[in-house]
């Protein structure tokens, strides 16, 4: 029995690499909710939106690296990231003014804009695919950990190493800044809370000279910070792989749905539900047993619930459980 | 000429058939009048007609002598106009000190008096300012909803059946303080299914059948009158 080890183990392969997911999920979540609140349709081509202002941070990224601008033991993306963001508000804006706003003019429903918002992710896709090709790249230079398992090891005197990678820790850390800024913006500001107010009841925002267009423009803008900077991150913390966002879409719809669509708090535990389910359940548990029971009662198999090859059929089976059971999701109620 | 005046309105929703002909409405400024009549009669449709929510296919509104007939529902609302509607008149998700800034919304300058007068005149949503719209009585959201149309300060405040699902003792409060919203100088416009108690306060009446002016006097003098009486207030 050595429970120290287990812990360590668990907390090694399953919270870090999950918390991590999770706040990648929950930035992907919150734009689909966004649009969802204001705009009233699934929005299928953030995926794309994400993936477009990752590729911007990408290229600059290449550009700072060769000129040898570096941000130390920092990763180069987050210097390039502020242009990405600005690239994906342009893309969004760029959407809704030449595709979205006519859709908007004829009053079509949310089927329809969801189908041209299918239409928009395949064109978004091309264009990525044209651009930077369909090749995997890395984003991540700098130091690549905060601290390594074997420093862990040397430092605790424990078998069980925890390493916690600075991309992890830029992820985690940048998610909560981005979602504390999206909801000071909601309940402080002025426009955030028109915002709020034309989700809430669209008829009652006209009668109070709240303008439509400026509130959806300022909606596509706050999903492209979003997008951009869930990609990057994304991007960061694994690989930049453009063909990875279009399959990201099931787990980041199911984080929003799972949580209630249209909340943004919805949207963050949702992000956490779908990445920790998937991480546990496959997770192999052999070694972690190992440590918990008596030597003979070792198991022999992996004690792998799921196969890695099955983590997004863990998403899609919650989100048709929560679909089924509870349909509202975890929050209730009026969106925003 | 009445602060408000709209006159010979038809019109009805998009390209269907009118749902009011030449129908009249007015009131003076500082006085409350009261649009009565029977299910369908078109009383929801005129106050539309008169905010510009509906495309009225003849007729004319004028404001305080400016033909505004030709504006649309917010160039109303900067006009003076403020209007209650009947359902949906609260942001169910927002707090009701939020609903009182989104009612200012279109203000720039500064809108703390504006809320203070609105809490002299709704004392119960100082206490609840915090407190989420959707989450209030049926009479305090009724407050609310009153609350925020006046934030801009309007002089004309136009109400689709205020008293709609409130009880009784409710319905008598919130008559007073549209009484005390006139004597501030605002004209008031609201239609009601409380005829009766709603004509005791109006200064003006108006009852509508099918879309058309029937009757217009005094409230009390409606009150009065027995045919009004048989035929819409029950004897």
């Amino acid at each position: 029995m050595d429970i120290l080890n287990a812990v360590v183990l668990f907390g090694n392969f399953v919270i870090i690499p999950a918390t991590t997911y999770g706040a990648q999920l929950a930035l992907g979540a919150l734009g689909i909710t966004l649009v969802f609140s204001i705009l009233r349709f699934a929005n299928f081509a953030h995926g794309e939106l994400m993936s477009f202002g990752a590729m911007l941070t990408l290229f600059l990224t290449w550009y700072f690296q060769d000129a040898g601008i570096h941000a130390g033991p920092l990763p180069t993306v987050l210097l390039a990231l502020p242009a990405g963001i600005l690239g994906a508000i342009a893309m969004a804006l760029v959407t809704e003014r030449t595709v979205y706003r006519f859709y908007r003019s004829q009053k079509a429903n949310s089927i329809t804009l969801a189908i041209v918002s299918v239409g928009v992710m395949f064109v978004m896709a091309g264009l990525i695919r044209f651009m930077i090709g369909p090749d995997e790249h890395v984003m991540s230079d700098g130091a690549r950990f905060l601290f390594k398992a074997s420093e862990f090891r040397q430092a605790t005197g424990l078998r069980e190493g925890l390493a916690i990678k600075t991309s992890q820790v830029i992820t985690v850390g940048v998610a909560v800044l981005m979602v504390a800024a999206l909801f000071w913006f909601l309940h402080k500001t002025r426009t955030g809370k028109a915002m709020r107010a034309l989700s809430d009841n669209p008829d009652l925002a006209l009668l109070s000279g709240i303008n439509p267009d400026r509130i959806v423009a300022v909606t596509w803008a706050l999903t492209a910070v979003l997008a951009a900077v869930g990609g990057a991150l994304y991007g960061l913390d694994k690989t930049y792989k453009p063909f990875v966002f279009m399959q990201l879409l099931l787990p980041i719809f199911a984080s929003a749905i799972v949580g209630g669509i249209g909340q943004p708090v919805g949207a963050i535990l949702g992000g956490f539900v779908i990445a920790y389910s998937e991480v546990i359940l496959t997770y192999a548990y052999k070694k972690f047993l190992t440590y918990l029971v008596p030597e003979s009662w070792a198991p022999e198999g992996l004690v792998q619930l799921l196969s890695t090859d099955y983590k997004f059929a863990v998403s899609f089976i919650i989100l048709v459980v929560v679909l089924l059971i509870r349909p509202t999701g975890i929050i209730r109620g009026k969106v925003l | 000429m009445s602060f408000l005046s709209a006159t010979g309105m038809s019109g009805g929703y998009g390209t269907g058939p009118d749902i009011i002909h030449e129908c009249d409405l007015e009131v003076e400024a500082g006085k409350v009048a009261v649009v009565v009549g029977p299910n369908g009669a078109g009383k929801s449709t005129a106050m539309k007609g008169v905010f510009g929510m509906i495309r009225l296919r003849e007729g004319r509104v004028m404001l305080d002598g400016r033909d505004i007939t030709a504006l649309s529902p917010p160039e109303r609302v900067s006009a003076g106009m403020a209007f209650v509607p009947q359902t949906g008149n609260v942001f169910v998700s927002m707090s009701v000190q939020e609903n009182l800034e989104m009612g200012a919304f279109v203000r720039e300058d500064d809108i703390t008096g504006t809320m203070r007068q609105v809490f002299n005149l709704f004392p119960v949503l100082k206490d609840k300012r915090k407190q989420i719209a959707g989450e209030l009585s049926g009479g305090q959201r009724q407050q609310v909803a009153i609350g925020r149309a006046l934030m801009t300060e309007p002089r004309l405040l136009m109400l689709d059946e205020p008293t709609a699902g409130v009880a009784p003792i409710v319905m008598r409060d919130l008559f007073e303080r549209i009484r005390d919203i006139t004597a501030t100088g605002v004209a008031v416009l609201m239609v009601e299914q409380n005829a009766r108690q709603a004509l005791e306060i109006a200064d003006r009446g108006f009852v509508l059948v099918q879309g058309r002016n029937r009757f217009t006097d005094e409230g009390r003098a409606l009150l009065a009158n027995p045919e009004v009486r048989r035929s819409f207030l029950g004897g």
